[in-house]
């Protein structure tokens, strides 16, 4: 996996985190698929194997993965046997860092609304042609 | 790795102090390496690293205080030890008039456990020719022969003094690597020491941080998370000098916005915050700690160390 890991940014672990989630979110990555080893990342991304670890574990938590012992790591399940409260929960920060984000550049709330609902559309269409 | 158990001590050094020409260079040292960490080592230049360093690999006796290495006195058969030892200096020191091939075969027959099979792995991934003069080598390409000979009997115990300065990106991204294939065998202690944070903050999972000879803290890398944190105030008049609040230390400010260090430990509860006009609140990176702790930023511009070795005489 070529994650990037940029010096002046958030912690290293975070990183990790959130591009793992971005390929499960995305799509890159399956259920059932499995994540490169905990040695194995760590030496391509020259980071502590620690660190990657930290970055499993709280991949595991939030259920994006899943350690099965002695195989691996895998994409776990998409968390739809969650509850809808826990799943809103797991999105407000992401909601909140775009509210923040559309504040500072002066975008009205329905102008933001709008570019969701169309960017929805444009990724639907996307993905029955795929 | 993750869930080993740092019981077992790689390096532990008690009240060391040491002076030149009665200026002192440590001064009551104390440190404690755990087997099996990425420990490193930051500071200024000239703050007392390599000096420390030296007495780790026996090259200095210690006068004042105790070192030991895996429960050893260094100085005392350091044969025994530093066949369970890697080093690697930024001094380019290997001898230029040997070749490549003259210069591993030299060491295998020094280290017992030299690992021939690794070798040749190390010598394709470097791109490393045994026929190749090390006087004809560039600075990068003599730097890997240096870290070869440091890892390929597997040490116990890896030592890199400054191991990067003055090299390019990808050869200091070699380093890394093998710093990474180092401590992923269980229980392999590697001692890094650098002024590049970037490299501490990817590699480490501990850090002491050195200043004037001597250590000013020694701390987890997740624990330096936890217990600082890094506030930025935006005062409503601006502030003729910072405010002095306990456990809030390395102020700096850009025209209208100050930036300080929280030490949660050393605050007595956060309401002592409540008086700041803070409006983030942000992690901590290493190199604002260390500015904060140090008072000074280092030096980590690349290009600069770079002409600064390029003045250096050649150390052969």
């Amino acid at each position: 996996m070529l994650l990037h890991i940029s010096s002046d940014g958030p912690p290293i672990y975070q990183q990790i985190v959130e591009q793992i989630r971005f390929r499960i979110v995305s799509g890159q990555l399956r259920v059932g698929d499995e994540l490169p080893t905990i040695r194995g990342l760590a030496e391509t991304l020259r980071v502590n194997p620690n660190t990657v670890a930290r970055a499993y574990r709280e991949l595991a938590h939030d259920s994006l993965v899943e350690k099965r012992r002695t195989t691996g790591t895998f994409v776990a399940e998409l968390p739809k046997q969650k509850g809808i409260a826990q799943r809103r929960k797991m999105i407000a920060p992401e909601v909140d860092r775009l509210l923040i984000s559309a504040r500072q550049l002066g975008i009205e709330l329905n102008d933001l609304t709008q570019m969701l609902t169309k960017r929805d559309r444009e990724l639907t269409d996307k993905e029955a042609k795929s | 790795m993750s869930d080993s158990i740092h019981t077992k001590v790689a390096v532990s050094v008690e009240g060391l102090s040491r002076s030149f020409r009665g200026k002192a260079a440590l001064s009551d040292v104390n440190l404690l390496i755990p087997e099996g960490s990425v420990f490193g080592l930051v500071g200024l230049n000239g703050a007392g690293k390599t000096t420390l360093i030296r007495h780790l690999m026996g090259l200095l006796k210690a006068k004042h205080g105790t070192v030991r290495v895996f429960g050893q006195n260094p100085v005392e058969s350091p044969d025994k030890l530093l066949k369970r030892v890697g080093y690697m200096t930024e001094e380019d020191s290997l001898p230029k008039w040997m070749r490549v091939g003259d210069m591993l075969d030299f060491s295998r027959a020094i280290y017992p456990s030299w690992d021939n099979a690794y070798c040749v792995e190390l010598c394709d991934m470097f791109g490393l020719t045994r026929t190749a003069k090390l006087s004809e080598m560039s600075k990068g390409q003599r730097a890997r022969v240096g870290l070869l000979i440091a890892i390929a009997h597997r040490p116990e115990l890896l030592i890199l003094d400054e191991p990067s300065s003055g090299l390019d990106p990808i050869a200091r991204s070699d380093i890394l690597e093998a710093i990474i294939r180092t401590v992923s065998e269980d229980g392999r202690t590697v001692l890094f020491s650098s002024h590049l944070l970037d490299e501490v903050d990817r590699v480490c999972d501990s850090v002491a941080l050195m200043l004037n000879g001597t250590i000013i803290e020694s701390i987890t890398v997740e624990k330096l998370e936890s217990r600082y944190s890094e506030i930025i105030c935006r005062p409503n008049e601006s502030w003729a000098h910072a405010p002095s609040v306990p456990g809030v230390f390395g102020w700096k400010s850009s025209v209208d916005e100050w930036s300080a260090v929280v030490d949660d430990t050393a605050l007595k509860d956060r309401s002592q915050l409540d008086a700041l006009p803070i409006t983030q609140t942000r992690d901590i990176s290493l190199l604002r700690w260390f500015a904060a702790r140090t008072g000074k930023v280092p030096v980590d511009d690349a290009n600069e160390s770079t002409a600064n070795d390029a003045e250096e005489p050649s150390h052969v």
